[in-house]
């Protein structure tokens, strides 16, 4: 089943490209990596499936439906978006502020439900978050601001989470606990489109991998196929050796 | 969780009926409650009626109006600087009422300044979001708003400037300070229709405001129009900001102040501190008007210079804690 799809889909800014012709077709049930230089396009690629900013041209298909044919509360429910940096404008508690990730799933007026509730505490767990629920959300260190962002996001219980580099500010430990949370939670029904920069955990966790430069795609496919000493070349200007085994690996050796 | 909103609820019944027993005539409350109840009009019954019951309902709900306009606004911009004000509402409603007694000055037109005032308000803020556009930035926003505040403030100086007698200018002058005295029944009336749509256009914005927390984009995502939800807080301010000042004058940091004081108690939970906002607004605009009218002053003291008095030394508090907290 097809969970979002675009064809041909650009995005200008300050009349450039910065994304430019992008297809592609997010199955149910897949994790997804999104990888490239900085200022490839990635981040814009996923706002721009999220709805946050305009597409100049192409068509964006939620479960098959055009995505504009959406209220915004739909598209809510089914689709969920983990910013790179988002603010936190107020000292909520973290559990008040995981519980606004619920907010598509309730009416003006309606309290939280036990569903809620429930939803809430096994995202808190997941995400080790438990003991962080009664600090104030400002004061977190970067790691955990990003941990509790992420939980934010997954409360919603998308079809498909488009998360922005969730792992970049976190420590090895949870590096490993996030993908490892992202690869059951891309299971069944649902998918996840992670943008990332560590190519070793994209290599480990992702079933597919889209490789973005200059705002196109340059390669996709399986983890084999798109992780290449040409490509890593070619794209990132980088002499790179590739470990293939139980646990890829991708080691930059020197600049070229 | 509840124990805020039912302390003020007590707080504000409290006040309301101190506010109708003071005054310069000594009457009994109970008899005069009592002399209506019958319908027979003595002196004690009017006075109730006709003098403090207008004033205290007119304190209850512009106060209600300021505190709770300045915690949407405080919710929408993200800014705990914010006022209800800031779009040009109060400024757009003073000019207007200023403009209207400048040149139908002794007319007996009452009807006509509330609705200049109206007039005032949204004109201003249909102005600051004409300027700053549909997109703008928050901080485009509030330029925006800051200019046409000043242009408002401008204009009004030039009507003072211009004004034909010392006396002129003591009426716009006192007028624009803020007071609740000497208000009647039908001023109130009058007053009430735009600000309960004003409040009412504001029910159910909690949880959105709550949501705005994580910024604009990410509410966006959430299922929330960022768009709309700015204009419908915009008008609901221009609304009920424009009848209140259009009726009182300028009252100013009870928008400001309230939602601030009492964000901390309500786990700076923008959704929680609306109601709590308007609970907390009427209260301080009730006790203010109370403390005028107890303590003697030779030309009567107006209310808005009572809540600014107290307003500027609870910021100057703000910046000496915050300093405290970056130490």
């Amino acid at each position: 089943m097809s969970l979002l799809s675009c064809q041909k889909t650009s995005v200008e800014r300050g009349g450039r490209a910065v994304v430019s012709d992008i297809s592609l077709d997010i199955q149910a049930g897949q994790l997804i990596g999104l990888i490239g230089p900085n200022g490839a396009g990635k981040s814009t690629l996923l706002r721009a499936l999220a709805g946050v900013c305009k597409t100049s041209s192409g068509e964006v298909e939620l479960l098959g439906q055009a995505i504009e044919t959406y209220s915004p509360a739909q598209r809510a429910q089914k689709l969920a978006w983990l910013a790179q940096s988002g603010p936190i404008n107020w000292p909520l508690s973290v559990e008040r502020l995981i519980a606004l990730g619920r907010t598509p799933h309730q009416s003006a007026w309606q309290k939280s439900t036990s569903t809620d509730q429930n939803v809430i505490e096994r995202v808190l767990t997941e995400t080790d978050c438990q003991s962080l629920r009664h600090r104030d959300a400002t004061s977190l260190s970067g790691g955990e601001r990003a941990r509790v962002l992420l939980a934010r996001a997954l409360v919603s219980e998308p079809s498909l989470l488009l998360a922005d580099e969730p792992v970049a500010a976190l420590d090895l430990a949870h590096q490993l606990q996030t993908m490892e949370l992202l690869r059951r939670y891309a299971q069944g029904e649902q998918s996840c489109l992670v943008v990332m920069h560590d190519l070793s955990l994209a290599a480990r966790y992702c079933d597919q991998l889209i490789l973005m430069d200059e705002g196109k795609m340059v390669a996709s496919g399986t983890c084999n196929e798109v992780l290449t000493v040409e490509t890593l070349r070619t794209v990132y200007g980088v002499e790179a050796e590739i470990g293939t085994g139980d646990i890829p690996w991708v080691l930059p050796k020197h600049l070229l | 969780m509840k124990t805020l909103p039912i302390a003020l609820s007590a707080l504000l019944i409290a006040l309301f009926f101190l506010s109708l027993s003071i005054g310069p005539e000594p009457i009994s409350l109970w008899r005069s409650m009592l002399d209506l109840w019958r319908g027979e009009e003595t002196i004690q019954a009017v006075i109730l009626s006709e003098i403090r019951l207008p004033r205290a309902l007119i304190g209850v709900f512009a106060g209600a109006t300021l505190g709770l306009c300045g915690a949407a606004m405080q919710g929408l911009l993200r800014n705990p600087l914010a006022s209800p004000g800031l779009v040009g509402s109060s400024s757009g409603a003073a000019l207007f009422a200023i403009c209207f007694l400048y040149f139908y000055s002794g007319t007996t037109g009452t009807l006509l300044l509330p609705a200049a005032g109206m007039a005032g308000a949204l004109g201003a803020t249909v102005l600051v979001y004409a300027l700053a556009g549909s997109q703008a930035s928050i901080t485009t926003l509030i330029l925006a708003g800051v200019a046409i505040n000043a242009l408002a403030t401008a204009l009004m100086s030039l009507l003072l400037n211009l004004a034909p007698s010392p006396y002129a200018v003591r009426e716009l002058v006192l007028w624009t300070l803020g007071d609740l005295s000497d208000r009647s029944m039908q001023d109130f009336w009058l007053m009430l229709g735009p600000t309960l749509v004003g409040w009412a256009m504001l029910i159910g914005i909690g949880n959105k405001l709550s949501a705005l927390t994580l910024g604009e984009e990410t509410a966006s995502t959430l299922g929330i129009n960022t768009n709309q939800l700015r204009w419908r807080v915009f008008i609901a301010v221009a609304l009920a900001v424009g009848s209140c000042v259009a009726t009182t004058g300028m009252i100013g940091f009870i928008g400001l102040a309230i939602p601030h004081m009492l964000r901390p108690l309500v786990s700076h939970d923008p959704a929680r501190l609306l109601p709590a906002s308007a609970l907390g607004g009427a209260t301080m605009l009730l006790a203010a008007d109370i403390v005028v009218r107890l303590v003697p002053t030779d030309s009567p003291l107006k209310v808005g210079v009572v809540t600014a008095l107290v307003g500027a030394p609870f910021f100057l508090h703000l910046v000496l804690r915050s300093r405290r907290e970056y130490l």
